[in-house]
C-alpha cells in the first residue's frame, strides 16, 4: 500500500487520537491546552468551545445558560459553517473510529456481499434532530446527550472507563451486521447537525471526471456514497452536506480524479467563467 | 390480498399518508426517547457540585463537560506528599450509565470523596453554562468567593445508629467538620444510667451545613450514621402562613406570600353554600 | 429469622443497659440476646489505649476476639468507650500482623547489617541476640546494652525486662517512652510529696465546682473523663466553671467559660502569677494554719540547662570553625550550645531578678540537678514579686489578636477562681505541662497555689497530673522500668534501696549497677555516641516518637550496632531494626495495667497470638536462659556515665549456691518461689496461658523445639514478687486473684480497701498511721525521699547549719519563668506544637490498621491559622515544607480544624509515619525529668 493511499486516514487518526490524548491529558495531568470534553472545552484555558447541538438542545429544554458556552458554540459554527463543512465526523468523533473499524470489517467478513440488505432512510438524522430537541422540551433535559455514545465514548476516555461501553458495543455491531454506516450515515443527529451547519463551507473534494477511470473503489470506501454521485459523470465538487471531508475517496483514489479543493464558490465560479 | 384490491393512490392522499407517518414516526421517537430520558433523570438523592442550579434546571444546563470534576481533580489539594495525585478521581464524578445519575452529570459521594470545601472553589468558575452559578457562592459584599454558602446537601444523623447517642465518646463528624462547631454542634446531654458521663451528641444546624460529607466519611459506623442528603430530600417545610412570634428574623422564612392563593380548597369545602344549603342532605 | 451480628450487638447491648438500670427486658429480646451469645465468652479486660484505664468486656470465640462492649460495672467509665476503645476488638487483627521473628540477613542466611529482611526461626533471632548481646557487653559493658521500655507493658511484662536488665545484664539502660510522657509530673510529685503518683481520683471531677485544665486537651486525649466532666458542668452550669489554658484552641474550649491562649513556656509565669496574686492581694486566702503545720518552701538552681547535648560529648565533638560539631549542622549547633550557657533575655530578665540574674547576663548552666534547699516565706515572696498582672499579661499574651485587656481579665478570673473562698478547684494537666523544658518547675508550681489555699488532697480539691498511657503509671513508675528505679520508688542509686532489691531477688551483694542515667533520651545519643551496641525497643515505637529523630534513626542503620524491635506491627521502630520479633499484643497474654488514678487493672489471656507471635514477658525469659552466671555477672571496666568499675560477683553467686553455668533464667525467673505458683492455679481454669502452658499452635520456641509452657503461672509469680515490694509502703497491691474479680482496685489497697485521697487522714490508712505517729492532723505528707534539707537563701543553700529533716511536710518552690532554647526568630518564625488526636493512638501502628479510624483520619495535618497561611501564600488543603533545624517534613494544611492555632503558632499530630514530625522536633528535656518537650521549637513553614 502506499503512504498516498492512506495519508488522509493517518492524518485523521491522527488529529483523532491526538485530541482525545489532549483531552485526556487535560484531565489526568491538569494540561490545560484543551479540557473538558467534546460537549464543551476550554482551549488553553481561554477559548470556549461547545457543541451547538447540545445547546440548543439545552434551549429547547428551557435553560438559561452563560456566556461561555454561548460563545463557545458561535466559535464552533463558525469554524465548521466556514472551514470544515462535517469534518467533524471524521476528524475529531470519537465514534468515528468505530464506525470506521465496523466498516472495515464488513468489508473484509464481504457481508455487504452475503446480507440481505436492510433499507433505512438517511434522513432519519434530521428527524432525530427535531425529536430530539421536542423530547428536550417536554422533558426539560437536553435528550440526546444522556445517551450520545459520542460523548459517552469520550467521557469514558477521559474520566475513565464505565458502563457506557455496551452502548459502543451495541453501534459497533449494528454498523457491522445491521445497517452499512448505519449509526453515522443514517440515524445520528449530531452529524445532521453538523451537515446544515456545513452547508457553506469552504473546504470540498473536488471531483475531475476526466481523470476517473470509474474503478469505484471512492464509492465504496465512502460512508455517504451517495454523495459521490457524481462520479465519472460530472467534474464538479462534492457539494453534499454529509459528505465529511474525509478524504478516505481522495485516498483510495490512484487516478488524480478526487482531490481536496478549497471553496466551492471560487472553484465553481471559476468553472462558470471558463465555460 | 388480491390485486383488485389495489387501490390507486393520488398525490394528495399520499402526501397525507407520508405526514401521517412521518408524524407517527416522530412521537413514536418522542415517546421512545421521551419515555428513556424520564428514567435517565438522577435519583432524587444525588449530591450535586457547590452552587449547582436546582436540579431540574441543573439538569436542562449542565452541558457535560467535565471541566467542573477537571478541576476538582487536578486542584493542587489533591497532590499527595510526593507530588502524586491522591484520589484516582477526585471529588467530583461525571456519571456513568450504572451511577444511577444523568449520565454525563457532575456528582459526587461523599463515604467515597467528600468535598474538602477548598477555598477558591475551582470547580464553580470552570462551568461554561453557568449551570453552577457563581454567585451564589460568591459573598455580595466582598465579591469574594465563600465556602459557606456552598449547599450541596445537609448532613442528617440517624440517632439509633449514631454511637455517641449511645453515650461513647466519638464526634468524629464533630471534628471534622470544616464549619467546626457551627454545622455540626455537641449537644450536651446527662447520662442518667451512668450518672456522671455526659451525651455529646451531634445535631447538625441545617442552616450552616453545606453537605460537603467530610463527616460522612469520617464516621466510624459500618454504615455511616451521618450522611448527606440533598437539601429538598432531607428538610420539611413549615407552612409559610405563621411565623415565629419570638424570631424577629422568622418573616424572612416565609417571604412574600401569594395573595392570590389564599383560598382553601378541602372536600369540606367543595361544595358550593347553595348547593350545599339546598341539598337536603338530612332527608326531612 | 437469624439475627445478624449488628442485631445481636443492638440487643446485647440493650440487656446489659437495661440490667445495669434495673429494668426488666422483654422477653423475646433477652431470648434473643442469649441465643446469639451462644458460643461466645465475655471477659472484663482494661481498654488497650489510654490512661484514663476504662474496662471493657471482650467476646472471644473460636480463639478470636469477636466483639467489644464497655464494661457497665466499672467505675471508670460505666460501659462506656470513646472510639478508640469502640474499636479495641479489632486492633490485633490488621492484614500486616507480624507473625514470624525476621532478620536482615545476607545470602547464605547470615545476620547482615546491610541485608534485607527475610523470616527467622525463634531459635536463630535468640541466636543472634545472644550473640550480639555477649558482644556489646564485651566491648562496652552493661551499659553498652539498652532498652526502650514502655508506659504500656504489662505490669508482668514490665517486671520481667526490669529484672533481667537491672538483675542479669546489670545494666540500667532501660527506660521507658513513659520518660516522654509523665517524667516531669514525677519529679514533681517527688520532690513536692516525696512519693510518686497523685493524690486525688477521678471522683475529683464529680466533687468539684471548678475544672481548670493546662495544657491537656482531655476532650481528645481522655475523652471519657471529659464527658464525665461535661457531665458535671451540666449539673449546675452557674456554680461549675470549666476553664481551658493552653497555646492553642482545641476541642476541650467549646465547654469552658472563658479560654486562655498563652505563649509558649509562659504557663510558668501563669501559675507564679496566681501565687503572687494570693500572697500579695489575697494574703487573707491563705490557710496559714496548714501551710505552717505540712508546707515548707524550698528553692533550688535555676541554670540547670535543658537537657541537650552537653559540650565533649562524642558526636558533637570536634567542634568546627564554621559552628558545626561532631554530627551537628552549625544550625543545630546554636541551640545546642545554650547547654552550657545563655543570655538572659528580656523577657526572662525580670523573672529572674530575684536570683540575681539580669537582662544581658550570661548564664553558665550546670547539668540538671535536683538539688533543693529550704527558705523562708519571704525569700518565696520575694520571687513572686515580679509576676505582676503587667508583666505575665506582656509576656504571656498567646494570641496577637487578642486584646491586652481582655487578656488580664482572663488572668485575674482565673486567679479569683483559685481564690474564691469554698470554691473547690481541680487543676488537671497532660503533656503542656509535662513536655516542658522546666516540666518539673510547672508541676511544683502548680501545688504551690494548691497549697498555699489548702486545696489539696481533699475531694473535689488537688492539682492533678493526667497520665497519657494505660500503664504510665502502673508498670513504668510503679514497677519503676526507669533507668534510675526500681519498684516502689526505690531508687538505683541508693545503696540501702540496692540492697533490699538484691535480696529480695536473690541476687549476690553488689550485683546491682549503682549508676542509672541512661534515660532514654540518653539511650539514644548513646547510639550516636556509639556507647550503646545493643538496643531492644519493647512495646513502643522509639525511633518515631523520640524528638530529633533523624539523628537517632541514621545511629540505628549507620553505626555498628544491633536494634531489635518487638512488636504486633511493622513500624518505623522495625524498619530501622536488624531483628524485628513478633509479639504477642494485649489480650493475646495475661496483663496488668495502672491507670491515672492509681487504679490497677489485671486481665486474663483472652485468645491465642496470632501467627508464631509470643509475649514480651516470654522473649525476655527465653533471653534469661541464654546468660549464665558466668556470661553476665564478671567485672566491668567504667563505661559511659559510671566512672567505677563494676566488680565481679561471680564468687559471691558461688556463695549462695548459683553455680558459674545456672541461667539467668533459672536465678531470675524459675527460682524455687516462682514454681510456688503452679499450673492448676483455679484463675488458668478455661483459659489460655501461651507463657505458663503453651498452646495449640505448637510453637517452636527459643530451642528450636515444640513450645510446651513453663510449667508454672509466671505472670501471677511476676506479679506477686513485684507487689511485695510496695506492700507495707503506701503502694500496697491486692493479691492477684482479688484483681481478677474486680474492675481495679486505687493503690494503696490497705485492708482490702482502695485509697481515694491520699496524705489525708480521713482516707488514707498511711496517712492517718504517719499523723498519729507524729502527732498531727489532717494531713501528712509521709512520702520519704528528699525529706533532709539544707536551709538558704534563693540563690544559694546555706550548708553550715546542716540539713534538717521535714518529716510528713510537702514542699512549695520558688520558680521562675524561663525562654525555652528554641524560640521563633527572623528565619524559624513559627512555634511548632505537636501532640495527639483522639483517633489515634500514638504512633499509630495500632488505630491506622482500624480502617474506620483510618478512614476518618487518614493523615497528619498541619494546623495553621488561617491568617499565617494566607500570609505565605498556601491554601487550607496544599502541602507545606515543615522545616526546622533539625529537619523538614511535608504536611498538608487545615486552617478550619479541630485545633485552631493562633498566628505564629502550628499544631502537628505525630502519629502517622508519613508526617514524620519528630524529624523536626527538638530534644531538648527538662533538665531534672529528662521528659522531652514536644511542645515548642521554633519552625519555618513555606508552600512545599
Amino acid at each position: 500500500m502506499k503512504f498516498s493511499n492512506i495519508k488522509y486516514l493517518i492524518l485523521r487518526r491522527f488529529t483523532q487520537f491526538g485530541l482525545l490524548f489532549l483531552y485526556f491529558a487535560g484531565n489526568f495531568w491538569g494540561w490545560s491546552i484543551l479540557q473538558g470534553d467534546i460537549s464543551t472545552s476550554m482551549l488553553f484555558n481561554k477559548v470556549p468551545l461547545s457543541d451547538p447541538f447540545a445547546l440548543l438542545q439545552i434551549f429547547a429544554s428551557g435553560a438559561v445558560v452563560g456566556a461561555n458556552v454561548l460563545i463557545g458554540a458561535l466559535i464552533i459554527s463558525l469554524f465548521y459553517g466556514i472551514i470544515g463543512g462535517r469534518a467533524f465526523c471524521s476528524w475529531v468523533c470519537p465514534v468515528n473510529l468505530i464506525t470506521d473499524a465496523a466498516a472495515w470489517l464488513r468489508r473484509k467478513l464481504l457481508i455487504d456481499k452475503i446480507e440481505r440488505k436492510l433499507w433505512i432512510s438517511r434522513n432519519i438524522r434530521y428527524y432525530m434532530i427535531i425529536i430530539v430537541l421536542i423530547t428536550s422540551a417536554i422533558s426539560g433535559l437536553a435528550a440526546f446527550e444522556i445517551l450520545s455514545p459520542i460523548t459517552i465514548l469520550n467521557r469514558n476516555i477521559i474520566f475513565g472507563v464505565g458502563s457506557g461501553l455496551g452502548l459502543i458495543a451495541a453501534i459497533f455491531l449494528f454498523d457491522l451486521f445491521v445497517v452499512k454506516n448505519g449509526w453515522c450515515g443514517h440515524i445520528c443527529p449530531l452529524g445532521g447537525v453538523y451537515s446544515i451547519i456545513g452547508k457553506y463551507s469552504i473546504f470540498r473534494v473536488k471531483h475531475t471526471s476526466e481523470n476517473c477511470t470509474l474503478c469505484m473503489k471512492c464509492k465504496e470506501v465512502c460512508p455517504e456514497s451517495q454523495v459521490l454521485h457524481m462520479i465519472g459523470k460530472k467534474s464538479i465538487n462534492v457539494n453534499d452536506i454529509e459528505c465529511t471531508n474525509c478524504g478516505r475517496c481522495i485516498d483510495v483514489c490512484d487516478d488524480d480524479a478526487l482531490e481536496f479543493s478549497i471553496g466551492k464558490y471560487i472553484t465553481e465560479n471559476k468553472k462558470k467563467e471558463s465555460k | 390480498m388480491g390485486e383488485k384490491e389495489k387501490k390507486h393512490i393520488t398525490p394528495r392522499r399520499r402526501f397525507f399518508t407520508d405526514m401521517a407517518h412521518h408524524i407517527g414516526l416522530g412521537t413514536m421517537g418522542v415517546m421512545l426517547l421521551g419515555g428513556y430520558a424520564t428514567k435517565a433523570k438522577s435519583s432524587p438523592l444525588t449530591l450535586r457540585p457547590p452552587a449547582a442550579i436546582p436540579e431540574n434546571d441543573f439538569l436542562k444546563t449542565c452541558i457535560k463537560c467535565g471541566l467542573c470534576a477537571e478541576a476538582c481533580v487536578n486542584r493542587p489539594q489533591n497532590l499527595t506528599r510526593d507530588g502524586k495525585r491522591k484520589d484516582e478521581f477526585g471529588t467530583l464524578k461525571m456519571a456513568k450509565a450504572n451511577d444511577n445519575v444523568t449520565v454525563g452529570t457532575p456528582f459526587f459521594t461523599p463515604r467515597d470523596t467528600p468535598c474538602y470545601m477548598c477555598e477558591d472553589i475551582p470547580c464553580v468558575p470552570a462551568c461554561p453554562t453557568e449551570a453552577l452559578d457563581i454567585t451564589k457562592v460568591t459573598n455580595p459584599k466582598t465579591n469574594e468567593l465563600d465556602i459557606r454558602k456552598m449547599d450541596m446537601g445537609v448532613a442528617v444523623v440517624d440517632v439509633h445508629s449514631c454511637i455517641a447517642f449511645w453515650g461513647l465518646q466519638c464526634d468524629a463528624c464533630y471534628r471534622a467538620c470544616p464549619l467546626l462547631d457551627e454545622a455540626i454542634k455537641l449537644q450536651y446531654n446527662r447520662n442518667s444510667r451512668t450518672g456522671k458521663h455526659a451525651f455529646l451528641e451531634p445535631v447538625v444546624n441545617p442552616d450552616v451545613c453545606t453537605g460537603c460529607g467530610l463527616c460522612e466519611k469520617a464516621c466510624v459506623t459500618e454504615k455511616p450514621a451521618i450522611f448527606v442528603l440533598p437539601k429538598d430530600v432531607a428538610q420539611g417545610k413549615v407552612g409559610d402562613h405563621y411565623v415565629k412570634g419570638w424570631d424577629k428574623k422568622d418573616q424572612q422564612r416565609v417571604g412574600d406570600r401569594n395573595e392570590k392563593d389564599i383560598t382553601t380548597h378541602d372536600d369540606r369545602s367543595k361544595k358550593k353554600p347553595l348547593d350545599y344549603l339546598n341539598s337536603n342532605q338530612l332527608g326531612l | 429469622m437469624g439475627m445478624n451480628r449488628r442485631d445481636f450487638l443492638k440487643s446485647s447491648a440493650a440487656a446489659t443497659a437495661a440490667a445495669a438500670v434495673g429494668i426488666s427486658v422483654p422477653q423475646e429480646v433477652q431470648a434473643a440476646a442469649k441465643s446469639a451469645e451462644q458460643g461466645w465468652r465475655w471477659d472484663k479486660a482494661p481498654c488497650r489505649f489510654c490512661g484514663t484505664g476504662c474496662g471493657i468486656m471482650l467476646a472471644t470465640k473460636d480463639g478470636k476476639i469477636v466483639a467489644v462492649k464497655g464494661d457497665p460495672a466499672a467505675p471508670v467509665n460505666r460501659g462506656l468507650n470513646c472510639i478508640k476503645g469502640y474499636f479495641n476488638a479489632k486492633i490485633m487483627y490488621g492484614a500486616d500482623r507480624l507473625t514470624q521473628p525476621l532478620m536482615r540477613v545476607n545470602e547464605k542466611g547470615e545476620f547482615d547489617k546491610q541485608g534485607q529482611f527475610k523470616p527467622i526461626s525463634w531459635k536463630q533471632a535468640f541466636d543472634e541476640m545472644e550473640k550480639q548481646i555477649k558482644k556489646a557487653l564485651k566491648e562496652k559493658g552493661p551499659e553498652g546494652v539498652a532498652v526502650f521500655g514502655s508506659g504500656q507493658y504489662t505490669i508482668m511484662e514490665g517486671y520481667a525486662a526490669l529484672k533481667m536488665m537491672k538483675a542479669g545484664f546489670r545494666s540500667n539502660a532501660i527506660d521507658p517512652n513513659a520518660r516522654h510522657c509523665m517524667a516531669s509530673a514525677v519529679v514533681g510529685f517527688y520532690q513536692t510529696f516525696g512519693i510518686d503518683e497523685p493524690s486525688g481520683c477521678y471522683d475529683d471531677i464529680e466533687l468539684t465546682d471548678t475544672i481548670i485544665s493546662w495544657g491537656s486537651n482531655m476532650a481528645e486525649m481522655h475523652p471519657i473523663l471529659w464527658s464525665r466532666v461535661t457531665d458535671r458542668k451540666l449539673s449546675d452550669p452557674d456554680r461549675v466553671k470549666v476553664v481551658n489554658i493552653q497555646t492553642y484552641t482545641h476541642r476541650s474550649c467549646d465547654l469552658s467559660d472563658f479560654n486562655i491562649i498563652f505563649r509558649p513556656n509562659t504557663d510558668l509565669a501563669l501559675w507564679n502569677y496566681i501565687a503572687r496574686e494570693i500572697v500579695y492581694n489575697h494574703p487573707e486566702a491563705i490557710d496559714w494554719d496548714f501551710v505552717k503545720k505540712h508546707i515548707v518552701f524550698t528553692a533550688g538552681p535555676v541554670n540547670i540547662g535543658y537537657g541537650m547535648r552537653r559540650a565533649g560529648e562524642k558526636s558533637i565533638t570536634p567542634v568546627r570553625p564554621d559552628g558545626s560539631a561532631g554530627l551537628y549542622s552549625a544550625k543545630e549547633m546554636k541551640i545546642i550550645n545554650k547547654e552550657m550557657a545563655k543570655k538572659v533575655s528580656p523577657l526572662e530578665a525580670p523573672a529572674l531578678k530575684p536570683y540575681g540574674y539580669k537582662e544581658g547576663d550570661t548564664m553558665k548552666n550546670i547539668p540538671g540537678t535536683l538539688a533543693h534547699w529550704m527558705i523562708s516565706f519571704e525569700d518565696y515572696k520575694k520571687s513572686l514579686e515580679p509576676f505582676t498582672l503587667d508583666y505575665v499579661a506582656k509576656i504571656a499574651k498567646g494570641d496577637p489578636d487578642e486584646s491586652l485587656e481582655s487578656f488580664k481579665k482572663k488572668l485575674k478570673d482565673l486567679a479569683t477562681l483559685y481564690i474564691e473562698k469554698d470554691r473547690k478547684v481541680v487543676s488537671f494537666w497532660t503533656m503542656g505541662m509535662n513536655q516542658h523544658t522546666r516540666g518539673t518547675w510547672d508541676n511544683t508550681l502548680s501545688y504551690n497555689v494548691h497549697f498555699l489555699l489548702n486545696k489539696q488532697a481533699k475531694p473535689g480539691n488537688g492539682a492533678y497530673s493526667l497520665t497519657g498511657q494505660p500503664s504510665a503509671c502502673g508498670t513504668a513508675r510503679e514497677v519503676g522500668t526507669f533507668t534510675h528505679r526500681y519498684p516502689a520508688d526505690l531508687m538505683v542509686k541508693n545503696p540501702k534501696h540496692r540492697a533490699k532489691v538484691e535480696k529480695k531477688w536473690m541476687l549476690p551483694e553488689g550485683t546491682l549497677n549503682p549508676v542509672g542515667k541512661q534515660h532514654i533520651v540518653a539511650i539514644q545519643r548513646g547510639l550516636e555516641d556509639g556507647l550503646v551496641k545493643f538496643a531492644w525497643v519493647n512495646v513502643c515505637n522509639a525511633f518515631q516518637d523520640t524528638a530529633n529523630a533523624n539523628h537517632w534513626i541514621k545511629a540505628a542503620r549507620k553505626t555498628d550496632n544491633f536494634i531489635v524491635t518487638s512488636d504486633g506491627y511493622p513500624g518505623i521502630s522495625a524498619m530501622v531494626s536488624d531483628l524485628v520479633l513478633p509479639s504477642a499484643m494485649i489480650y493475646e497474654k495475661w496483663g496488668g495495667y495502672g491507670n491515672a488514678e492509681r487504679r490497677t487493672q489485671l486481665w486474663k489471656q483472652q485468645v491465642v497470638p496470632v501467627g508464631n507471635a509470643m509475649s514480651d514477658t516470654w522473649q525476655w525469659l527465653e533471653l534469661a536462659k541464654r546468660f549464665t552466671v558466668k556470661d553476665v555477672w564478671g567485672e566491668y571496666a567504667p563505661s559511659g556515665p559510671r566512672k567505677k568499675t563494676l566488680p565481679s560477683v561471680i564468687e559471691a553467686a558461688k556463695k549462695m549456691g548459683y553455680k558459674e553455668d545456672t541461667t539467668m533464667f533459672d536465678i531470675l525467673f524459675a527460682n524455687k518461689e516462682a514454681k510456688k505458683y503452679t499450673i492448676d492455679d483455679p484463675q488458668l481454669k478455661g483459659f489460655d496461658d501461651s507463657d505458663s502452658l503453651g498452646d495449640n499452635r505448637k510453637v517452636l520456641g527459643s530451642d528450636g523445639k515444640e513450645w510446651k509452657g513453663y510449667g508454672f503461672f509466671v505472670h501471677k509469680y511476676l506479679f506477686e514478687e513485684y507487689a511485695w515490694f510496695g506492700r507495707g509502703h503506701g503502694h500496697d497491691l491486692a493479691p492477684f486473684d482479688m484483681y481478677q474479680k474486680v474492675r481495679g482496685l486505687k493503690w494503696p489497697v490497705v485492708d482490702g480497701k482502695e485509697t481515694f485521697w491520699r496524705f489525708n487522714t480521713k482516707y488514707d490508712p498511711y496517712a492517718a498511721k504517719a499523723a498519729k505517729a507524729a502527732g498531727i492532723k489532717d494531713f501528712a505528707f509521709y512520702g520519704p525521699l528528699a525529706k533532709k534539707l539544707f536551709s538558704g537563701s534563693l540563690t544559694k543553700p546555706d550548708k553550715k547549719a546542716g540539713k534538717k529533716p521535714i518529716p510528713n511536710k510537702a514542699k512549695i518552690f520558688a520558680r521562675p519563668y524561663m525562654d525555652p532554647p528554641e524560640m521563633p526568630d527572623k528565619e524559624y518564625d513559627t512555634w511548632l506544637c505537636t501532640g495527639r488526636v483522639l483517633e489515634h493512638w500514638h504512633s499509630g501502628t495500632m488505630t491506622m490498621r482500624v480502617p474506620e479510624l483510618f478512614r476518618a483520619v487518614p493523615e497528619a495535618l498541619c494546623y495553621m491559622n488561617p491568617k499565617d497561611a494566607q500570609k505565605r501564600g498556601v491554601k487550607r488543603g496544599e502541602l507545606v515544607w515543615v522545616e526546622s533545624r533539625r529537619g523538614k517534613v511535608k504536611a498538608r494544611v487545615e486552617t478550619r480544624g479541630r485545633n485552631r492555632p493562633p498566628r505564629g503558632l502550628v499544631f502537628v499530630p505525630w502519629f502517622d509515619e508519613k508526617v514524620f514530625i519528630n524529624k523536626v522536633t527538638l530534644d531538648a528535656t527538662c533538665p531534672m525529668s529528662k521528659q522531652t518537650d514536644y511542645k515548642k521549637c521554633a519552625v519555618k513553614i513555606y508552600k512545599a
